[in-house]
């Protein structure tokens, strides 16, 4: 039990434990109504047939198909992360510059990739990149594209609130025995705001990870892609068990990452390395020890 | 600039369906997530697990694929028919799709809602007799609700850039797939872009203002 439930009602005594049971049965009872419509619903569309299911349990449907597949949204996913990295840890310090030349117009570039619905700008891109660069496949272009100025953007503000969340003693000592500024920031502010945001930066790859697959809408080869369109049309019927099985490795991945930023949350929360506390990524909102991007 | 005034009026048309379709999600999405956050601080184990997973499973899953599957899935193979009319019909699936996805947020937000809210003020909730559910609706949530107004906001924002997803469920008619529409005729044409984007932005930001104005104006004083 998480510690908050307790907030909400006592240790039972013998009357609320009787309730409880009641309640915790009448819960099971419609549950499991609910899971048996969904059954019936695909037993009596044949979902279940070893037929379409088949195709899972033959290696090649895995090395041909699921695997290229699950390569795609990695190689993406990877390219987007660094690009988004990097652009965020330039962005994010250039909001912080003492220069108003240098903040005012990478604030306006950020909030602006922010603001903007990342599938309009992947298809943007992905019409634009031809006219510019002559023809070619650029699926993988505008979706890393894409996933980098959106998420980068997202990143900068992680970077920025990173920095600000080192309590101002550290730059004035820093300051004091006679840093410059660049040292400052390399030396002192940036090694504790790491610690400080990487939970929010996990959490906001994990966010990158999922938005991969929206490469999907302009046929880039990936998960999606393989296992909605390419798998289901080779093996008629399989539909539901291609998404089925996507689906577990999607969330068993985004679990994965999830998972790490939680960890990385708690090492930070008790580390001795950093003054600053983890900080929450812009628009998230964090839940106990875990933080959620929002998507 | 002339591709922008030729095609206004489709544009206009595209956008307003996604506007449709914010509004639809925004209301379900919040019932959901409401009925999601009850379920997962009720004393009812089995009930919180059912939630826990649900959030989980369904907050790790793409959009893209909650969206196709929606489509391609529950509406072609399992037959989940809302309309005869394929417009209205996918419509629906989106809103079923995209409601469902977004709840999960704003169930953790509702979540961390809760957490703000002073153990003290259950303590006196029950210490005066009230219930599990009179004390979650009476005391608690009108705090949590008060102290999440602005994440409550940036899920709703997300929620509206995520309608332009609906492309994925064949739902051919909003603003991702008109645009994409005009560009296959007219070459990609950067003024459309902008008046799209601008567009956006013009319905998200005043929703981002409005809920920090009315977080500050509702916080709960302690």
């Amino acid at each position: 039990m998480n510690g908050q439930a307790s907030v909400l009602f006592d240790a039972p005594g013998p009357r609320a434990r009787l309730r409880n049971n009641i309640l915790t049965l009448l819960a099971a009872v419609v549950i499991a109504a609910l899971l048996y419509v969904v059954y019936a619903r695909f037993a009596e569309k044949g979902q279940f047939d070893g037929q379409i299911w088949k195709p899972f349990a033959d290696p090649f449907t895995w090395t041909e198909y699921i695997i290229p597949g699950l390569l795609g949204t990695l190689k993406a996913a990877g390219l987007g992360a660094v690009f988004a990295l990097i652009f965020g840890a330039v962005f994010g310090l250039a909001r912080l510059s003492d220069h108003r030349w240098i903040r005012v117009p990478a604030g306006a570039i950020v909030e602006t990739f922010r603001a903007i619905p990342l599938l309009l700008l992947i298809f943007f891109l992905f019409y634009l990149a031809p006219s510019v660069l002559g023809g070619g496949d650029y699926t993988l272009i505008a979706l890393v594209a894409g996933l980098t100025l959106y998420n980068g953007s997202v990143l900068a503000e992680v970077v920025r609130a990173g920095v600000r969340a080192v309590p101002r003693g550290q730059s004035e000592a820093a300051y004091a025995i006679g840093l410059r500024k660049n040292q400052v920031m390399r030396l002192v502010l940036l090694p504790q705001a790491v610690t400080a945001m990487m939970p929010a930066i996990v959490s906001q790859l994990v966010v990158l990870l999922k938005d991969t697959a929206l490469g999907y809408i302009i046929a880039y080869v990936d998960l999606l892609n393989y296992g909605f369109k390419i798998i289901p049309a080779v093996n008629f019927g399989s539909l539901i068990p291609a998404a089925i099985v996507i689906g577990v490795i999607y969330v068993g991945l985004n679990m994965a990452l999830s998972a790490l930023a939680t960890w990385l949350e708690r090492r930070s929360r008790r580390s001795r390395k950093t003054s600053a506390k983890p900080i929450v990524p812009p628009g998230a909102v964090a839940v106990g020890d875990t933080t959620a991007a929002v998507d | 600039m002339n591709d922008l005034i030729k095609y206004a009026p489709d544009l206009l048309a595209g956008f307003l369906k996604n506007v449709q379709l914010s509004l639809v999600c925004a209301v379900f999405s919040m019932i959901l997530g409401t009925v999601l956050v009850s379920m997962r601080v009720s004393p009812t184990p089995v009930l919180r697990a059912a939630g826990t997973g649900y959030v989980n499973i369904v907050r790790n899953t793409p959009l893209t694929l909650v969206l196709a599957f929606s489509a391609l899935g529950l509406s072609d193979t399992l037959g989940v028919s809302f309309s005869d009319e394929p417009s209205t019909n996918s419509f629906w699936l989106v809103v079923l799709g995209l409601s469902l996805y977004t709840a999960t947020f704003v169930c953790e937000a509702l979540r961390a809602g809760i957490n703000t809210v002073p153990m003290g003020q259950a303590e006196a909730a029950r210490a005066i007799g009230l219930t599990f559910f009179q004390s979650l609706r009476m005391i608690i949530l009108p705090q949590a609700f008060r102290a999440v107004i602005a994440p409550l906001g940036s899920v709703m924002i997300a929620m509206i850039k995520n309608t332009t997803v609906a492309i994925a469920a064949g739902y051919l008619a909003e603003s991702a797939f008109v645009m994409k529409d005009t560009f296959d005729d007219t070459g990609v044409s950067i003024p459309i872009f902008v008046g799209i984007v601008v567009a956006f932005m013009l319905f998200t930001l005043p929703i981002g203002f409005f809920t920090g104005w009315l977080a500050n104006r509702l916080a709960v004083a302690r």
